[in-house]
């Protein structure tokens, strides 16, 4: 038995997710010589399929804003101690509500116009979706793990029933709804760039990363600097400290949860807005199960989330590099790698702790 | 090191029962103990007093094979041992109370004694041998419990004296306990160092760890005082003192006594009602409480923990719904089950609360002292700036506070956890206090706390006091009460059993109120 050992921050949130990080990959790279690959070379691909050239890099940050919002979604949720895993199924429903609204007004107003209404639709379904579990969490006692997965399969349905039966756009078989008009699609990343003069590829990149970093940036503030987040972060540490400090645990899992649910929504934004130009099926891909991950490994700190974003978004990007320079190495193994990761830097996330701990410990002493 | 038992002493020559050489342990920077030795003779009760944090669990800790010494020897009976694991620590006769029991409240006495010594794959046999051996050792000691009572009927006193028979049944010849009457009512430690006697003079060693030096100077043959991890000085127990023992832990002179002048008490601020509370499980907790608090007096309320104090606090804290009667606060409000307080509120009407328990509600242990020290007044204007919390005020606030307060570290970006028990427990009440309450309710002020910092304390307590404040004081310390209390409530089983001034009340009859037990049952 030993006691617990405080590192230093730095250490805790750089040294040990690198660690991670390299452990995972040292695992992918005996598969990958497994399956009669080189892993170095592997790599090389990988990195450059990620980051190499611009159309690349592009995509990596498309699939990065997605990981911010899931991951922004599971920290804050986190914070109040609630574990949220029904990020994909808030994001599939605030996707909805910003299909739905840009439908209804995509003639009447410009994007600039739609994106704060858009923004709010996202946040008002995606809230919505979270806010149900957060209630029967709050009130009736339960489980949010469980309501939250169960919401994904009802998102699923409901989303399933719309667009077959409701959205579809008439006279044509696959379950989309009409295509938004062209004046209501979000700035593309190329043609921002082409705006400030410089040319760069194509890509599914758009405004809404710029979106996510402010909400990055937001959730840091509202976490750790106004009283609202003070609350979320008390009833998450010490229950008992906020009943008799006045805070209503109930009230603040009900709202802490539809805060969650509305920044998973904002997939939506990304997705609907962004990319895909009109409602359709399963365009959340797994997103908001990824984004438990991101935050796990972001130490549920929104600066974390964004770098974990950006790993994320590179494994998605340069793992579909990998199945396509690689006869040996199919979309499966890059599940595999993908999942080595989440398993290294979540739920093995401190297994490097002590190790480190003590190395630590033994440096000091042998300072002084 | 001033010593004068650490020689051998007449024992018909004898080796000592348990002797430490030099042990020191570190957890990483924190030197835990250090060059700790000791020695204790066979058939004697040594006991071991020392502030919070002196190293005193650490070192029994050592002793019963939880942790490895960094350095140092361990004897038994004058032979060097290593002690592995408890289980090596069980077979060398060494035996340990917990101060929190380790007992399966739902099986009987005797299952729970029998529990890790089985013998075998079937119960039966080692039911039978437990059953006698339990017959033979309440003969023996005189330490009677039924062994077919499920350990939930008991009480605290008997459920400990279960904790004794799980050790002497392993062939404990050793004994540790560890503070262990914060618990018990006078009346039943009283019975326990009875029950210690008996041990001792049928040959048991005994250690006692506590922290009250009355304890010391009644039950123990021998005194060692730990400071800062070292043992500073070994005194035989009859020619020492509260004050110098006292002295020897804090390392400079104490005052043991509360000075204060007799209390002015004024108008009053809290008039109780038929206060009822109900717990969730429908289990009356507080039963039809009346009684008034005054602006500048300390009412204490005296009790064994469990006897429905916390709730009472909590209810006057509005953290607790009542669910019958009422309380008035400063004339002004009245507070009924339908017309709930709720301890936002509370705050606003100038009630401040130092929880008994800070550990789960007085603090957010994983906090900065900086933000613990907003806690409840997280929303104040003073602390927010527009949209945001104002940091800047708040660590300006918090720190100014420890100045004030005399909390070490002063470092107001440190995390609650960090800072020792007294520390934090002065966190918690430059809080409450610097808002200057009309009511002030308190709950166990100064549990876990060392006794320089208790000394502080109760002058602060006095000092609202004096200030015109209403003081509601809880502690299960019946010396606390005694000494801070200007009126004196006992509670029982959730009634308020009596009431009396503090000037010449007489703890013995506090005590039995405490009980609320005929007087055979206590003995």
């Amino acid at each position: 038995m030993s006691q617990p050992v405080k590192l230093p921050r730095w250490i805790d949130i750089g040294v040990i997710p690198a660690l991670n990080i390299l452990a995972a990959l040292l695992v992918s790279a005996l598969v990958i010589l497994a399956v009669g690959e080189d892993p170095v070379k592997a790599l090389e691909v990988m990195l450059y399929g990620a980051f190499g050239y611009d159309e690349a890099i592009g995509y990596t940050l498309y699939y990065t804003t997605n990981f911010i919002f899931t991951g922004l979604a599971v920290a804050i949720a986190f914070h109040a101690g609630l574990f949220n895993i029904g990020g994909e199924g808030q994001a599939y429903i605030g996707g909805l509500g910003v299909g739905l609204l840009i439908l209804a007004l995509d003639g009447w107003l410009p994007w600039y116009g739609l994106l704060p209404l858009a923004i709010l639709a996202a946040a008002l379904f995606g809230g919505a979706w979270a806010a149900v579990p957060g209630w029967l969490q709050a009130y009736r006692g339960s489980h949010i793990v469980i309501t939250t997965i169960m919401f994904n399969f009802i998102a699923s349905a409901l989303m399933v029933h719309l667009m077959v039966n409701v959205l579809i756009k008439p006279g044509q078989m696959s379950p989309e709804s009409r295509e938004f008009a062209e004046s209501a699609w979000l700035p593309q990343g190329h043609e921002i760039f082409a705006a400030l003069g410089i040319d760069i590829s194509r890509s599914p990149l758009n405004f809404s990363f710029l979106i996510a970093l402010v909400a990055a940036l937001l959730v840091t503030l509202f976490i750790w600097r106004t009283r609202w987040g003070y609350a979320i972060r008390t009833v998450g540490r010490n229950e008992t400290a906020a009943i008799y400090a006045g805070i209503d645990p109930k009230k603040t899992v009900f709202w802490t949860m539809a805060l969650s649910g509305a920044l998973a929504g904002m997939v939506g934004i990304n997705e609907i807005m962004g990319v895909q130009h009109k409602l359709l099926l399963n365009f959340t891909a797994g997103y908001g199960f990824t984004g438990i991950a991101v935050s796990l490994m972001g130490r549920n700190h929104p600066v974390g989330i964004v770098l974990a974003s950006l790993l994320f978004g590179a494994l998605y990007q340069g793992g579909a590099e990998l199945d396509f320079e690689f006869e040996q190495i199919t979309r499966d193994m890059v599940v595999v790698i993908q999942g080595l990761i989440i398993l290294f830097s979540g739920a093995l996330a401190y297994m490097f702790n002590p190790m480190v701990a003590r190395l630590v410990g033994r440096l000091a002493a042998a300072k002084g | 090191m001033t010593s004068d038992n650490i020689r051998p002493v007449a024992g018909g020559g004898k080796p000592p029962a348990i002797e430490l050489r030099g042990i020191s342990k570190s957890f990483g920077p924190v030197q835990a103990n250090r060059d700790v030795t000791f020695r204790v003779m066979p058939g004697t009760i040594h006991g071991i007093v020392g502030e919070n944090g002196a190293g005193k669990s650490t070192l029994m800790s050592i002793l019963y094979g939880f942790y490895q010494a960094d350095a140092g020897e361990i004897l038994v009976d004058g032979k060097s041992v290593t002690i592995e694991s408890s289980r090596a620590a069980i077979d060398l006769g060494i035996g340990m109370v917990h101060q929190h029991f380790m007992l399966v409240e739902t099986m009987s006495v005797l299952d729970n004694v029998m529990l890790g010594s089985e013998g075998g794959a079937l119960l039966e046999a080692g039911q039978q041998a437990t059953r006698k051996e339990l017959a033979r050792l309440s003969n023996d000691y005189g330490l009677t419990v039924d062994p077919d009572e499920l350990i939930s009927d008991l009480s605290v006193g008997q459920q400990q004296r279960v904790e004794i028979l799980k050790a002497l049944v392993r062939g404990a010849r050793i004994l540790v306990l560890d503070e262990p009457t914060g618990v018990l009512t006078p009346q039943e430690a009283d019975r326990l160092f009875e029950i210690l006697a008996a041990l001792k003079a049928r040959g048991v060693t005994i250690i006692l760890i506590t922290h009250k030096l009355r304890e010391i100077l009644a039950a123990t043959d021998s005194v060692s005082v730990m400071r800062r991890g070292e043992m500073v000085a070994h005194r035989t127990t009859s020619k020492t003192s509260a004050e110098e023992l006292a002295e020897l832990m804090v390392g400079r002179k104490v005052l043991l006594r509360v000075d204060k002048k007799p209390a002015e008490p004024k108008q009053t601020v809290l008039a109780v009602e038929g206060l009822t509370v109900t717990d969730s499980r429908g289990v009356e907790r507080v039963k039809s409480a009346s009684f008034q608090v005054r602006a500048g007096e300390i009412v204490g309320i005296a009790g064994v923990a469990g006897n429905g104090q916390s709730e009472l606090l909590q209810a006057l804290a509005g953290i607790q719904r009542i669910s019958d009667g009422s309380f008035n606060v400063g004339g002004a409000r009245t507070v009924g089950h339908d017309t709930p307080l709720d301890p936002h509120e509370a705050r606003r009407l100038g009630i401040a609360h130092v929880p008994e328990d800070r550990h789960h509600m007085g603090l957010v242990t994983a906090f900065s002292a900086h933000e613990n020290h907003i806690l409840g007044h997280h929303d104040w204007p003073a602390f927010n700036r527009g949209l945001l919390l104002d940091r800047e005020a708040a660590i300006a606030d918090c720190t100014a506070e420890m100045e004030r307060y005399d909390v070490r570290p002063p470092n107001p970006e440190l995390t609650a956890a960090m800072f020792s028990g007294g520390n934090q427990q002065k966190i918690v009440l430059a809080r409450e206090l610097e808002t200057q309450p009309k009511l002030l309710l308190v709950g166990q002020p100064t549990r876990g706390v060392d006794i320089g910092a208790i000394e502080f304390i109760h002058n602060t307590l006095v000092q609202m006091r004096d200030r015109g404040a209403a003081v509601l004081l809880v502690s299960v310390e019946l010396d606390e009460i005694m000494s801070l209390s200007d009126r004196i409530l006992v509670m029982s089983a959730g009634r308020i059993v009596g009431e009396m001034d503090a000037a010449g009340a007489d703890p013995r009859r506090i005590g039995l109120m405490m009980a609320d037990i005929p007087e055979d049952e206590v003995a």
